[in-house]
């Protein structure tokens, strides 16, 4: 089941690639480090149909590190939300995918988001209203560590605690850099997990790679029926691309079609041999 | 169709108590309606909702930018937000995520910001937005409104739980004048002609309105003949009736309880310009913060009154070609 998972994650990761390959710039680095988290949520933890975008009983994902939609794109166009040529339209005028989500272009993304910490409050607005409605779905909220500089991030983590609202599983992209560096020397966060602790959320700190951890940590977060959960995902920024993976300055980041071209024959391997580990030969 | 009452008085309930009944009685009916507040429940009236209905009342703190994302996040799963704080803190605290979380997400959310202008009176210039609709008019696609007295807040609130879109209702929460007779119904996006004149045409509203036919009685003495319009659709404006009145009476006074600057007087002098352009004078605050005093202080204070519309008048009828 952990090898599945890997095959999917290592195939976002190279369609991420392969979306990003025609523009020559992107926010690279969180797009590669949450790969994991979306291969977990998109394989069966969060419920949905491709067919029914907007069926009133899916779960809900708030990407509101929402420079990370390219990530989320691939995820959704390998899960049969529309067809890979409509990843040639990562942002292009008129196009369906924007560099940040918006709910009304983009079939399977369920909230618009981009203005960093604004994803927390609306991601409580649909817990909140699916809970008044008596509805089962989960909302997913995915943030960045540099997001949670936000004050209206900790708004939104007071009040959800004060709520109760078990059916809000939050993630931190805890990938250690944002746009002008490393997080400790812009603001340092500290620990995040004892934070949102502090906040009366439950927390769970794991390998933001590891997708078998990821999927447990998902399960022990539904456990919990009196609070709001956060997993704050150890990651490293530029994951598994050959040229960003780890190194400063890589938020957003323009790259040369050979160093493009080799990320993606390196990701394409890792995929092969995840494949291979997996018994499959077959479509991720 | 609405009709004016022929003698002016202040409104015997009090606007809150009109938004917290109305919305009462619709929430009844209607199980999507929600509410929220920012710690304010008190000022807001809406203490009756909350006791009510505590399942669809929603105290979110003193947190104006959560409030506005919880309320689109909520809008989205088929909720109708009512999320009222003081205009100041609704919009300036909150812009962002009006612009964002509910107006670019294309969301479905009622913002209520309450003390309009000087009506913030003892709270003082931290309290009293002269710029709340200024903030709100750059943000596409939004709906502005500042009902004028408790009758129409009553009519307007029935068909915004209707409406979809982002709304923003500037509401005094005390008495206002009684402008308009029980019954009265409303078009939002289209001023309301309530007082007819040839000579030059007073755009007003809210507390202006008052002000406005005060000083077409007086104007009347001196044998000038003034159109007063309550303007309580601030966008989108009713351009099509700012242009007839620049062409029938070929002046145009402004008067509001706000900022002139991104104010009504901005609003209308942009539709003039663009249709038929005819002298304008702008009667409101002239680019000034707010600062404690009585109502009757501020009024003074920032010339806010008949006697400044009066005075406007004469000035823009000799401008006159």
């Amino acid at each position: 089941m952990d090898n599945d998972l890997r095959v999917v994650a290592d195939g976002i990761r190279l369609v991420t690639l392969q979306t990003f390959s025609n523009l020559g710039f992107g926010h690279i680095g969180g797009a590669m480090s949450i790969v994991e988290t979306l291969a977990v949520l998109y394989s069966g933890e969060l419920r949905c149909d491709p067919q029914k975008p907007k069926w009133e009983n899916r779960d809900r994902l708030v990407m509101s590190k929402g420079h990370a939609g390219p990530a989320l794109y691939a995820t959704l166009c390998l899960r049969g939300f529309f067809p890979k040529e409509v990843l040639l339209e990562l942002n292009q005028g008129g196009g369906s995918l924007p560099s940040h989500c918006d709910m009304h272009k983009t079939p399977g993304v369920d909230m618009t988001t981009g203005s960093l910490g604004q994803g927390m409050s609306t991601a409580i607005g649909l817990a909140l209203g699916l809970r008044m409605n008596n509805s089962g779905s989960y909302t997913y909220l995915i943030l960045g560590d540099g997001e949670c500089n936000e004050g209206q991030v900790w708004e939104g983590a007071m009040f959800a605690a004060h709520y109760k609202l078990s059916n809000l599983i939050a993630f931190v992209d805890w990938n250690k850099q944002q746009l002008d560096g490393f997080i400790t020397e812009v603001i340092d966060m500290g620990d995040f997990a004892a934070k949102f602790e502090s906040f009366g959320w439950h927390t769970q700190t794991v390998d933001g790679h590891d997708p078998g951890v990821i999927k447990a940590a998902i399960a022990s977060a539904k456990e919990e029926t009196n609070k709001p959960s956060v997993i704050v995902l150890d990651t490293i920024k530029g994951y598994g691309c050959d040229f960003a993976e780890g190194l400063a300055g890589n938020h957003h980041m323009n790259f040369t079609a050979e160093q493009m071209e080799q990320a993606i024959e390196t990701a394409a391997k890792k995929l092969e041999a995840s494949r291979a580990a997996a018994g499959n030969t077959g479509r991720a | 169709m609405f009709t004016v009452h022929q003698w002016i008085n202040p409104s015997p309930v009090l606007m809150r108590d009109v938004y917290c009944g109305t919305l009462i009685e619709l929430a009844i009916e209607n199980e999507n309606i929600v509410a929220l507040d920012a710690d304010l429940i008190s000022s807001s009236g809406m203490k009756p909702f909350f006791s009510r209905f505590p399942d669809r009342a929603i105290q979110c703190g003193i947190a104006e930018a959560n409030m506005i994302g919880i309320a689109a996040g909520l809008s989205a799963v088929g909720k109708i937000p009512f999320a009222h704080s003081f205009g100041s803190f609704a919009t300036r605290r909150a812009c962002d995520q009006i612009m964002i979380s509910a107006a670019y997400a294309k969301q479905n959310v009622r913002i209520i910001g309450t003390d309009p202008g000087i009506t913030a009176a003892y709270n003082g210039g931290t309290h009293m937005p002269f710029e709340d609709m200024g903030v709100m008019r750059s943000i596409p696609e939004i709906t502005l409104i500042e009902p004028t007295d408790p009758v129409m807040l009553d009519d307007l609130l029935r068909q915004l739980v209707l409406l979809n879109g982002v709304f923003y209702v500037r509401m005094a929460r005390k008495n206002t004048e009684a402008i308009y007779e029980e019954g009265s119904t409303f078009e939002i996006g289209r001023g309301n002609v309530i007082f007819e004149g040839d000579d030059v045409t007073i755009i007003s509203s809210g507390i202006m309105v008052a002000e406005a036919l005060k000083a077409a009685a007086i104007l009347k003495g001196d044998g000038i003949n003034a159109k007063v319009v309550d303007m309580f659709t601030w966008k989108p404006i009713d351009r099509a009736l700012i242009a007839d009145c620049a062409r029938k009476t070929g002046a145009i006074v402004t008067a509001e309880n706000h900022n002139i600057v991104g104010g009504l007087g901005s609003a209308v002098a942009e539709a003039v310009c663009a249709t038929h352009p005819v002298p304008i004078e702008m009667v409101g605050v002239n680019d000034r913060f707010g600062q404690v005093g009585t109502e009757e202080f501020l009024r003074e204070e920032y010339n806010l009154t008949a006697d400044a519309i009066v005075d406007a008048t004469v000035r823009v009828i000799n401008r006159k070609s």
